[in-house]
């Protein structure tokens, strides 16, 4: 197999891991809205610890796009 | 991709030299980082000037982004981690300023190259250390043993919890630089498909939806912009509240 076209499938491959980033991101806010529909009053508190948890769990997903993208633009 | 007909994302990170000076040389992406701490800077002194009791629009923005800062260093690291204020200030505004610097077409995103924010991330990794050792001496070591942990499997949790410390460096810059990276890169990849649309013939017929999708791209990139500068800056004074107080 060329290096080109195993560039192409590794980085198709890669994007895999974004499946498992999805799944956490959507745990993280369905929990929070189901929180916060139960207790309205103390669900801004708890607004920063959203996003918090938010930006870390999309931060792995953004990993894997990112070994995509250096297959496809670096390698 | 060499193809010039195909869409190059990658030439807009490209640095090239504007001053030479010996080995280094001034770059666009000093240049742009100049411009970032010069209208930080510029507006924050120019706007408080006055130090009016009731602010005008642009003293309020100075404050709102001050107090915001504060109050997200105050909750997370406490009243003992007020001293560090500044830095996480700073920090907080030049990844801000410089993330929002990239939005703006044919300027240069300073943040889309992993030298730069690992640098961040060190900076922030460093202080953390050395001030965490230098208040609690060796009972700094206490935040890799957590309470309630039974002795047997202590040695493995401090081994994990010694791995994931030494990550944060990594994952803080790599989290920073790759949403930039990534957001720009498919900006540009998203763009190329409006201008290559039209030239498909009855295609061209379909050239909004590249376009209405790209502004919606857009509009993300601008949250993402401001949304890591946060989650930069938040995870800074947690690492922060750490050092003053190790042991979870």
């Amino acid at each position: 197999m060329e290096a080109e076209a195993a560039k192409y499938i590794g980085a198709g491959l890669a994007c895999f891991g974004m499946a498992g980033a999805a799944i956490g991101v959507a745990n993280i806010f369905s929990n929070f809205l189901s929180g916060a529909l139960r207790n309205p009053a103390a669900a801004a508190g708890q607004f920063s610890n959203l996003i918090f948890g938010f930006a870390v769990t999309e931060a792995l997903g953004i990993f894997s796009f990112l070994v995509a993208l250096l297959l496809l633009f670096v390698v | 991709m060499a193809d010039p007909t195909k869409v190059d994302p990658i030439h807009q990170f490209a640095l090239s030299d504007i001053v030479l000076l010996g080995e280094f040389s001034f770059t666009n992406s000093s240049l742009f980082m100049v411009l970032t701490t010069g209208l930080i800077g510029a507006y924050l002194i120019l706007s408080t000037q006055k130090r009016a009791m009731v602010p005008n629009r642009v003293q309020l923005v100075s404050e709102m982004l001050y107090e915001f800062v504060a109050n997200m260093v105050s909750d997370s690291a406490g009243k003992a981690g007020m001293k560090f204020f500044p830095f996480v200030f700073s920090l907080f505004m030049f990844v801000l300023v410089a993330n929002l610097f990239g939005m703006i077409p044919f300027f240069f995103t300073v943040t889309s190259h992993i030298i730069v924010t690992f640098a961040l991330a060190m900076l922030v990794f460093v202080v953390v250390v050395v001030y965490g050792f230098w208040k609690n001496g060796f009972g700094f070591l206490r935040l890799f043993v957590p309470s309630g942990v039974p002795g047997y499997i202590l040695p493995l949790v401090a081994v994990i919890e010694v791995i994931s410390f030494l990550s944060r460096p990594i994952s803080l810059s790599v989290r920073l630089f790759a949403n930039i990276l990534a957001g720009h890169i498919t900006l540009k990849v998203f763009a190329g498909f409006i201008v290559s649309m039209g030239g498909l013939g009855w295609f061209a017929l379909l050239t909004p939806l590249p376009l209405i999708l790209t502004i919606g791209i857009t509009a993300l990139e601008f949250l993402v912009a401001v949304l890591q500068a946060y989650v930069f800056a938040l995870l800074t004074s947690m690492y922060i509240n750490d050092a003053i107080h190790p042991g979870h």
